[in-house]
């Protein structure tokens, strides 16, 4: 065999080890899609009822309340920022990151400091390596969130939003995530979760104008307010990560799927070339042979005269 | 056939039980409180215990609730509970060994999520 034939064998060798894999990995992240959107079904009853009832609860209770009264003059904003541990996902975290960045930018144009929280091992890196502060970090289960993991992220948000301004406190929430619209599409979003504004959370339970029933509290309005809220953040935090786990999935799945495409590809360009190297060879080797019988025939000629 | 209301036991994961009663009982931090059909929308916060539902169908339903709301306007009534389970889905025994094992080790949250559930399987 020559030279260049061996070249190509082996390339086209390496590229089907690689496209088996990145296939495997494709078919993987398929059927984590599916998981993590039928996660998403599952966590919607509670969202929406728990919608349902902070709307009637906000627009029942007339008195103010740190988490839903906007503040005169915010000077300080909390950005949570959902991104992946595993990369190897597209555009995914850099979509995500990207949106966050803007946002912080947009935020510190208005006069505010920000305060950036990080889920996500991607996300992490990505402020670590610009030696940029961030106030808490979380990693280690973005690809299966489990409730408990929204409660463990809520705790410090909910705290730093109950705290005075000048001791450290934030006055709003913002959160950055990934929106799974479907298979083929995720945008990167951005949503303000604290100070509440009631046309958005109602617009969200579906029912925009309709009047709600007028609600006997137990034990009282500002007691129900103060136990619903943070459990409210807490499930659109749920809500947020189980989204950007299934876009995260689906965007590997995409990311796989061609993948493999551009192996098949390669692996059909690098066999046309061998085989064009297979017949130059044996053009080659046939010429020699005729060239080599033609020469001995001259040659057993000019002997005999 | 007498009024009915609609129930929804949901947990933050999933949605636990559905369908139609007659009567829920569940506690609230201001006391125990019973709900039949048509009764004034009511709003409350749910004490970690158990949860009575009486169906139309002349059954019992009984629930262990970790937490959470009570909410009822329009004949529907929604219990929300971060972690919620049917009492037919509790393991006793298991409860009782977790109880122990929270009470050696001091753990208060686990001691209280163990013994709620024992509640809501000696009401069953």
């Amino acid at each position: 065999m020559g030279a260049q034939l061996r070249v190509y064998k082996r390339r086209i060798k390496s590229v089907t080890a690689t496209k088996k894999i990145t296939k495997a990995m494709e078919m993987i992240a398929a059927s984590r899609v599916v998981k993590a959107q039928r996660k998403v079904q599952a966590s919607t009853p509670y969202a929406t009822e728990l919608t349902r009832a902070v709307t009637a609860v906000a627009t029942g209770a007339n008195d103010k309340h740190p988490l839903t009264t906007e503040a005169e003059n915010p000077s300080r904003a909390a950005v949570l920022l959902l991104s992946s541990d595993r990369g190897l996902a597209g555009a995914f975290n850099s979509n995500a990151i990207k949106a966050a960045e803007q946002l912080i930018a947009k935020l510190e144009g208005e006069g505010r400091a920000v305060d950036i929280y990080v889920v996500g091992r991607r996300g992490v890196a990505h402020f670590n390596f610009r030696e940029r502060r961030l106030s808490d970090t979380w990693t280690g289960f973005t690809d299966e969130p489990t409730y408990a993991d929204a409660k463990k992220i809520a705790a410090p948000l909910i705290e730093a939003i109950e705290k005075e301004t000048a001791e450290g406190g934030v006055d709003e929430l913002h959160i950055v995530y990934t929106e799974f619209v479907s298979m083929m599409t995720q945008t990167a979003v951005e949503a303000r979760l604290l100070p509440l504004s009631l046309d958005e959370v109602a617009k969200e339970a579906g029912e925009p104008d309709t009047l709600r029933p007028l609600y006997d509290f137990e034990p009282s309005a500002e007691d129900v307010l103060d136990a619903l809220l943070p459990r409210y953040v807490e499930s659109r935090i749920y809500n947020a990560l189980l989204q950007s786990a299934a876009s995260k999935h689906a965007a590997t799945r995409r990311a796989m799927k061609s993948a493999t495409d551009n192996a098949g590809d390669l692996i059909n360009n690098l066999s046309r070339l061998a085989n064009a190297a297979r017949q130059a060879e044996i053009t080659q080797e046939i010429s020699e042979i005729v060239g080599g019988t033609a020469a001995l025939a001259d040659a057993t000629a000019g002997s005999d005269k | 056939m007498a009024a009915e209301l609609h129930v929804e036991l949901v947990a933050a994961d999933r949605s636990v039980w559905s369908g139609e009663a007659t009567l829920v009982i569940a506690r609230t931090t201001s006391g125990d409180i019973g709900v039949m059909p048509g009764h004034q929308p009511l709003l409350g916060v749910l004490e970690s215990g158990p949860v009575t539902i009486r169906t139309s169908e002349g059954g019992t339903i009984v629930a262990a609730v970790h937490g959470g709301f009570i909410s009822f306007a329009d004949d529907k009534l929604s219990l929300l509970a971060e972690v919620c389970e049917l009492a037919d889905e509790i393991d006793a025994r298991r409860a009782e060994r977790a109880l122990e094992r929270a009470k050696t080790d001091s753990d208060a949250a686990a001691e209280r999520r163990a013994e709620v559930r024992l509640r809501a399987v000696a009401v069953r």
